[in-house]
């Protein structure tokens, strides 16, 4: 019973992922050479369909994103590097329209955030080891006007036994 | 025990309050950014092109209206409104009276007109009104798209030197116009 149900779930997934896998791109606008098509679904993965803001160009079926597909293909045709295909595209965009925002002094603290926040959480855990290993240490000697009081206890001096 | 046995600087005993703030600072400090970013509406996006001049293009008149078109050769001079249409396109309609009173006051609008049949966009004029000096028909998208526009309307503010100096997203409405685009004009004609 639960095998079945785990098969089931199984099969959902395989066939959810492969209807997300199934690109926006229709037939007419592909590309005749298969490696600029291959180039141009690359690249439709990375641009943001403007209009939907979540998907990119290649999964999106707005019209904008048909048209930003069509200008990446004309491109490709005239011949255009992947990066000034998507510097085109930024130009009237803005790096919003790609899905992986570049490394920029405006974006250094959102790549580099994950790395400060390890090592702050790495600097709390050390200072919090060595302290723990500091007090777990052996007790140093007890100074003199310790081991007065210390003596004076167990000499029994009243008004100091009070529990 | 009542003896206690005060140790200065005793490992054990660290007195760090603030510590047990951290918490509540980052907490408040999450919390503004937060509450900031639920005042702005994600679907608008900034214009990459403010200060910059506006891209060339010249783009074929609608048939029925003229036969002049309208082509960056258009701008500059004085400053303009540039708005981007389509008869197919409904807030279009609700911004439409806005643009029309703003044409009888004076202001300069120009237009492209996005991805439409022209019989549509001059059934759509008759029936509204036509606010536009020159109207430019961008049956492809293609001129919008170097205007960065990702969906209509979209309307441009032009200063004289045919910079882009502010982009409007979505209908424009009375206190649009009031709050951002005529003083921004009445700036640029000075």
């Amino acid at each position: 019973m639960i095998r079945r149900a785990l098969v089931a779930l199984l099969l959902a997934c395989t066939l959810a992922h492969a209807a997300a896998s199934r690109a926006a791109t229709s037939p007419d606008e592909i590309l005749p050479d298969p490696a600029l098509e291959a180039r141009a679904r690359a690249l439709g993965k990375e641009l943001r369909c403007l209009v939907c803001q979540n998907q990119s160009i290649d999964d999106s079926d707005a019209p904008l994103a048909k048209d930003l597909r069509r200008v990446v293909r004309e491109r490709l045709v005239a011949g255009d590097s992947d990066a000034a295909i998507k510097r085109h595209l930024v130009e009237r965009y803005g790096d919003f329209v790609l899905l992986e925002p570049p490394f920029k002094p405006a974006t250094w603290l959102l790549w580099g955030g994950p790395l400060l926040v390890v090592l702050a959480g790495g600097a709390l855990a050390a200072a919090f080891l060595r302290r723990r290993a500091v007090a777990l240490a052996e007790p140093a000697e007890l100074d003199p006007a310790e081991k007065r009081a210390l003596e004076a206890l167990l000499a029994g001096e009243p008004g100091d036994r009070s529990r | 025990m009542s003896a206690r046995i005060e140790r200065e600087g005793g490992a054990r005993t660290p007195r760090r309050g603030w510590i047990y703030l951290l918490p509540v600072l980052l907490f408040a400090a999450v919390g503004v950014f937060l509450a900031l970013g639920l005042g702005r509406d994600p679907q608008t996006l900034p214009s990459v092109l403010i200060d910059k001049p506006a891209p060339a293009f010249a783009l074929p008149p609608l048939p029925g209206r003229d036969e002049r078109g309208f082509s960056s050769a258009d701008l500059g001079g004085r400053p303009v409104l540039v708005n981007v249409f389509a008869s197919w396109c409904v807030p279009c309609r609700i911004e439409h009276p806005v643009l029309d009173r703003l044409a009888r006051e004076g202001v300069t609008i120009h237009a492209i007109n996005y991805k439409d049949a022209p019989d549509d966009a001059l059934s759509f004029l008759r029936a509204l009104g036509d606010p536009f000096a020159r109207i430019g028909t961008d049956r492809q998208g293609r001129a919008a798209i170097d205007w960065g526009v990702y969906g209509v309307p979209e309307t441009f503010v032009i200063d004289r030197a045919g910079r882009i100096r502010y982009r409007h997203v979505g209908p424009l409405q009375p206190h649009d116009v009031e709050r951002t685009i005529a003083p921004l004009l009445a700036e640029l004609a000075r």
